[in-house]
């Protein structure tokens, strides 16, 4: 057993070692961030109070035990007391706690009276969580798009890559939610599959994101900035790869970004008329697949069976493109394959099933045209 | 209440264990299926910390080493599971079935055939459990919590192996605690009120209607979601009419008193400890027996708590945020009695007591993250982050797990009539609870700068403190294999035999009886005065 522990020395002593070492990629965050918003700072407040209470109940509790550890000791001599019950005493310590909450149960009442209230706001964005990326709808800009994992991050995470440099990873994404500085924005916060939780900490809140439930959550930004969070909800194999990226703009900056969004959803509605070539088709395609179902299918297209079923090999490939179509559009009811129609453009919809049919070596030289994928939905 | 049964055994005298494999098969005795419990939950706590080794090996630096995402969660979901229904409770069970008779005089728990049976039905739905590791498709990937739609919709088909394993389980508590109910309300000694009873039996009676209060509606939540599954019903599919939050209201109306069944029978050993090393009474009994009383009440008033981020309503919150920070005031009770035992008194420190020394010390910090998971606006932030991590490992892990670990040190001698060594436990004991605070402390840190739970991988920023935690988590896991040898030696003959006083100061029933005790406890039964 004694070998045991030298090797566990040596293991400790050399782990120490790369710990040092690696001091200089990290940090040491301690605290909750206070954030950048009255209810997140509110929140922070709380949260400093409820600890500062606690560790001065600590103090006195583990100081009066370490008191008698040291001085109430058989090998000091003591000889024991034999005490057992004092009304008096055990009253106090009912009734002084009791009236201690009680002061903390106040200021806590009022941070979550404000934090829950989101009526009267300036906008509206409705988030859904998917597996696992999330949707940003602009009600009344009429914006839409999903937001995924960057693609940097998602190469680094695979099995056996090193993160190590990779900037921001596992916490930047591709289309970041925007958002206008000094506005009471409200989020309908719902889920087309299983229950997710949109976190932004610097908000001070998250809000679980669930099926058949649109839930009310509000912020108000002071200050431009990019703030990062991740899903908090357990959400299946890639609950760890959905971050939230919020970047909050000053409002001219922010309305130029809504026209900025219209215009290109304009130039992609444009693109649904004309007739695409398979190179074109392809280069797209892989873009769309590697966004929306490399996560399950693998870039290789093999998948992880049985849950996730290979492309490569499925039957898919030797039934008429509409049936494919169908598939992608609609989903498979009862399984992780989701219905693509209300998340892909008729563009996105062509180029993914036409890379499927062509990628990995199948080339079977089938092109789905846009105006296909408009006629299947 | 006291009992006739207990004194008419008179024919026992000459008859042992059977021989063989069969005993354990066949046994009805207390101690014998005391310890199949004990020993079941010592394999199953190895195994569920092996699964814990997997995930602080993945989370020992970014980036995917070892496993991928998927076999992670089926890790993160059977830890949780394993650890819960296979380690803590059956230990308990194992700690009830040897002491309780001996420390109320009886010769035998009440029923001993459903005894058996309630032991027999354990093996099998752990192996059932674990087996889903080598299914197509893999184990339960939802968390011990299994939140609907994740675990019906969207469950892997081993699913219905993990709900009848719950069933098993949960039919296996219940005859359990029906059996300690019984036995206690029927079998004490002459003169043993229920106001002169040991914690330990108090805690433990109070536990038992938690059981059962509780074990059906997580069975119920369970048959829901097999129906969810395959017949057809929408209980939980909000696309069928259902609401999956109420699966959570469900879930959590058993999880709740769920982790109070874990650390109420923990109180209990420690309130049998302390007094023995301090030399002193207990103090305040009657206010401590009020206190868990006062907590199993409110452990049914308060579940909701797990879920201030759900979207529930205002007032919801509101009142789910004050009752929780209530229980506050019968957990302080109890800690402010234990200190208040301790002074003034006359101690020493063997390893029993070292233990349950830590058990204060780190339980309390776990109470005091409980307080601040408590305050709902805070919970905001808190909610589903390593914070919680840490807040529930410190009341399971050096809470309920220290406690039966402290237990397994101060009975043991009495079970077995050999001491342990107490240099070995001495080693144990600093390893573990060094080991422990390096594993779980850092993981406050880790919740508070934003890393959430359940995550096979991680950014960059929380790099240093995973390490850390992981670094921890090995140390840990290696020194319970010193308990496990130590364990093995005192049962062979440890550092010599054990009086039958053991401890100086020790007091109650089952002292008074010959270390090891005779096969049937107390066959007359003696008089509590």
């Amino acid at each position: 057993m004694l070998l045991v522990i030298k090797k566990l020395g040596s293991l400790v002593l050399c782990a120490f070692g790369l710990l040092a070492s690696s001091v200089a990629m990290a940090d040491y965050q301690l605290n909750m961030t206070p954030g950048v918003t009255q209810v997140s700072r509110d929140v922070y407040w709380l949260h400093s109070l409820v600890l500062v209470f606690c560790v001065v109940i600590a103090l006195g509790v583990f100081g009066a035990m370490i008191y008698s550890l040291i001085y109430h000791r058989k090998s000091k001599g003591a000889v024991a007391a034999q005490f057992h019950e004092n009304t008096a005493v055990e009253i106090a310590w009912t009734v002084i706690p009791f009236i201690a909450l009680i002061g903390l149960a106040i200021p806590a009442t009022k941070t979550l009276i404000e934090l829950e209230d989101s009526s009267d706001p300036d906008m509206s964005i409705k988030v859904t969580g998917y597996q696992w990326k999330w949707q940003y709808e602009y009600l009344d800009e009429g914006i839409s798009f999903f937001s995924n994992l960057s693609e940097t991050s998602r190469a680094a995470a695979a099995l056996g890559q090193d993160p190590t440099g990779v900037e921001n990873y596992l916490l930047d994404v591709d289309n970041p939610i925007v958002v206008p500085i000094n506005k009471k924005v409200r989020f309908l916060v719902t889920a087309n599959d299983v229950i997710h939780s949109w976190w932004v900490p610097a908000l001070g809140w998250k809000q679980d994101a669930i099926p058949g439930f649109i839930n009310t959550a509000w912020t108000k930004i002071d200050e431009p900035g990019t703030y990062r969070g991740q899903c908090a909800e357990l959400c299946g194999k890639d609950h760890g790869y959905m971050p939230v990226v919020l970047i909050a703009k000053t409002e001219e900056d922010y309305a130029a970004w809504v026209a900025e969004q219209q215009a290109a959803a304009a130039a992609e509605a444009s693109g649904a008329t004309k007739t695409w070539a398979l190179a074109d088709l392809m280069a797209k395609g892989e873009r769309v697949y590697a966004t929306n179902c490399a996560a399950c299918h693998q870039p290789n297209g093999q998948g992880i069976p049985p849950a996730f079923p290979s492309l490569v090999t499925s039957p898919l490939l030797g039934q008429p493109v509409a049936e494919h179509i169908n598939v992608v559009v609609n989903g498979r009811p009862g399984t992780a394959m989701q219905a693509f129609g209300a998340q892909l453009s008729d563009v996105d919809l062509a180029a993914v099933v036409t890379y499927e049919r062509n990628a990995w070596g199948i080339d079977s030289g089938e092109i789905v045209q846009p105006a296909e994928a408009k006629a299947a939905r | 209440m006291t009992s006739v049964a207990a004194t008419t055994d008179d024919h026992n005298t000459h008859h042992g264990p059977a021989k063989g494999l069969m005993r354990w098969v066949v046994t009805t005795n207390h101690k014998d299926i005391g310890s199949l419990y004990l020993w079941l939950a010592f394999i199953m706590f190895l195994a569920g910390g092996a699964m814990a080794m997997v995930i602080r090996a993945e989370l020992f630096q970014p980036g995917l080493q070892f496993v991928r995402p998927e076999f992670f969660n089926q890790m993160t979901t059977l830890h949780g599971l394993v650890m819960v229904f296979g380690a803590v409770m059956p230990a308990w069970t194992g700690f009830a079935n040897w002491l309780l008779p001996m420390m109320i005089g009886a010769p035998d728990m009440a029923l001993p055939m459903m005894n058996n049976w309630s032991f027999w039905l354990l093996p099998f739905a752990f192996i059932m459990l674990v087996s889903t590791l080598f299914m197509e498709g893999g184990a339960p990937n939802f968390g011990w919590t299994f939140y609907a739609p994740l675990s019906t919709t969207y469950g892997p088909d081993s699913t219905d192996f993990f709900i009848f394993a719950i069933h098993l389980m949960g039919i296996s508590s219940i005859m359990g605690a029906i059996n300690v109910i019984v036995t206690i309300l029927n079998m004490r000694a002459p003169g043993m009120t229920l106001l002169k009873m040991p914690l330990f039996v108090w805690t433990w009676l109070i536990t038992a209607f938690l059981l059962i209060a509780v074990m059906p509606v997580l069975a119920g939540a369970v048959t829901m979601m097999l129906t969810d599954r395959n017949f057809g019903t929408s209980f939980f599919d909000a696309a069928g009419g259902g609401d999956p939050v109420m699966f959570q209201h469900v879930f959590w109306f058993f999880g709740h008193p769920e982790v109070y069944i874990m650390i109420l029978p923990a109180f209990g050993v420690i309130s049998q400890i302390v007094p023995t090393f301090a030399r002193k009474p207990l103090f305040g009994y009657t206010s401590m027996v009020y206190a868990v009383g006062a907590i199993a009440f409110l452990s049914f008033a308060v579940w909701a708590h797990h879920m201030f981020t759900t979207g529930m309503p205002l007032a919801g919150e509101l009142y789910f945020m004050y009752a929780t920070v209530l229980i506050a005031v019968p957990t302080g009770v109890k800690i402010f009695n234990w200190a208040a035992t301790m002074w003034k008194g006359s101690m020493t420190f063997e390893t029993p007591m070292l233990f349950a020394l830590a058990f204060i010390f780190l339980f309390t910090i776990g109470g005091f993250s409980g307080l601040m998971l408590g305050v709902g606006p805070a919970d905001m932030q808190y909610h589903d982050t390593y914070f919680v991590v840490a807040h529930f490992h410190y009341v399971l892990v050096t809470g309920a797990v220290f406690a039966l670990i402290a237990a397994t040190y101060y009975w043991l001698p009495k079970f077995t009539g050999n001491m342990y060594s107490e240099k070995w436990g001495r080693i144990h004991f600093w390893l573990s609870t060094i080991a422990v605070n390096v594993l779980f402390f850092p993981q406050h840190f880790l919740g508070l700068a934003g890393m959430p739970r359940r995550i096979p991988d991680y950014a960059l920023q929380f790099a240093d403190f995973n390490m850390i935690s992981s670094l921890g988590a090995f140390v840990f896991g290696a020194s319970q294999l010193i308990f496990l040898c130590l364990v093995i030696h005192t049962i062979r003959g440890g550092s010599g035999k054990a009086t039958d006083q053991v401890w100086e100061a020790a007091e109650g029933l089952e002292w008074t009886l010959p270390s090891p005790p005779p096969y049937h406890s107390f066959s007359t039964a003696p008089e509590v005065k």
